[in-house]
């Protein structure tokens, strides 16, 4: 007796055989490929970026779907969330961030190894969002440098997923001695990080 | 109640909750007594706050200690008043461990002055707070902020 299954019964063909990043530019020839050491350091980076997801509220919520199988972040080679700062490149600030909560959240960003990037997801984060007062952090940007604000209260996760795809062009495309220039450290002095 | 006669005031029954006030200095007299009394057993505090009236000339900052009897569940309110600008009232946690950081909440927004406590500091706001935030001291948004980044968001 045929189950009464409704959907997803005829075998579809792939689009593609094999789901594969495009390789950088460079120049090929028998046995050897010449390219640049950035492209394919950028390359390796951004196709497996460890977020260290630091959630505090109702974007938390949104950020587990986002972690789930529907949405599945690991699609992009960010399977591998991580609870320790060592071992992690991204920090995802997901939500209000109190200034009793600023200490923490700057501590577990110097723990971080160099590269390091910083998301800000939802209005919290990123402006202190609804929380106009006396207690609340008016933005995480004022303890520490922010590479990708993501906007909503909270931000649905497809948003979360453009961001987080911005932040793969921030790391794909960044230059190897980036973090060692005069312009770098100018920065983090304003945050008063040496 | 005929323990203290006279000395407690203000009896009322709002939403069919015993209230009655006090003087300040007898707090933990009469705590005492609704804790240790057979018949009253009040034995557990479930809840100790702060209200301000800053209209209320020398009884600004209202202390307010819910306690709840769990053998009959029968709750009962009990307040006291004291001035603002000397807010000192003995503290209730040598009675009950629970008052200990309800006690430190409600110094930390109120900035009532708990005589005896063990360890009095502020315990939910950053500790380089200069102010107690929920008094009625204050225009409901402050002009003169300068954490807040308006640029973004239109108020120039």
């Amino acid at each position: 007796m045929a189950r009464p299954v409704q959907y997803n019964i005829t075998d579809k063909p792939l689009e593609k055989p094999y789901s594969i990043v495009q390789g950088p530019e460079g120049y090929m020839g028998e046995g050897f490929f010449a390219s640049k050491l950035s492209d394919v350091v950028g390359l390796a980076r951004k196709n497996s970026i460890w977020p260290l997801p630091f959630a505090t509220s109702c974007c938390g919520i949104e950020f587990m779907a986002l972690m789930a199988s529907h949405y599945d972040l690991a699609r992009f080679g960010s399977e591998r969330v991580s609870f320790t700062p060592r071992q992690c490149d991204l920090l995802m600030v997901i939500g209000t961030i109190a200034k009793k909560m600023a200490p923490v959240v700057k501590q577990v960003y110097l723990q971080m190894a160099e590269p390091r990037w910083v998301l800000a997801m939802g209005a919290c984060a990123s402006s202190g969002g609804i929380f106009d007062t006396y207690s609340v952090l008016q933005g995480i940007d004022q303890i520490i440098p922010v590479d990708v604000y993501v906007p909503g209260c909270p931000p649905r996760p497809e948003a979360v997923i453009d961001g987080f795809l911005r932040v793969q062009e921030l790391v794909g495309s960044e230059n190897l001695r980036r973090r060692n220039s005069p312009k770098y450290k100018e920065l983090m002095e304003t945050y008063g990080i040496q | 109640m005929e323990k203290f006669g006279e000395q407690l005031t203000g009896w009322e029954e709002p939403y069919g909750m015993l209230t009655f006030t006090s003087d300040k200095n007898m707090n933990l007299k009469v705590l005492q007594f609704l804790y240790d009394d057979a018949e009253l057993g009040f034995r557990f505090m479930t809840d100790l706050c702060a209200v301000h009236y800053p209209n209320e000339e020398g009884k600004e900052l209202a202390v307010v200690y819910h306690l709840h009897n769990l053998k009959e569940n029968v709750r009962i309110r009990y307040k006291i008043f004291t001035a603002i600008e000397k807010p000192d009232v003995y503290t209730a946690s040598a009675l009950f461990s629970a008052a200990n950081w309800m006690e430190r909440e409600t110094y930390d927004f109120f900035g009532v002055n708990f005589l005896g406590h063990p360890n009095l500091k502020r315990i939910l706001n950053i500790d380089e707070m200069d102010y107690f935030p929920l008094r009625k001291e204050y225009p409901l948004e402050d002009q003169k902020r300068t954490d807040k980044d308006d640029e973004m968001f239109g108020r120039d």
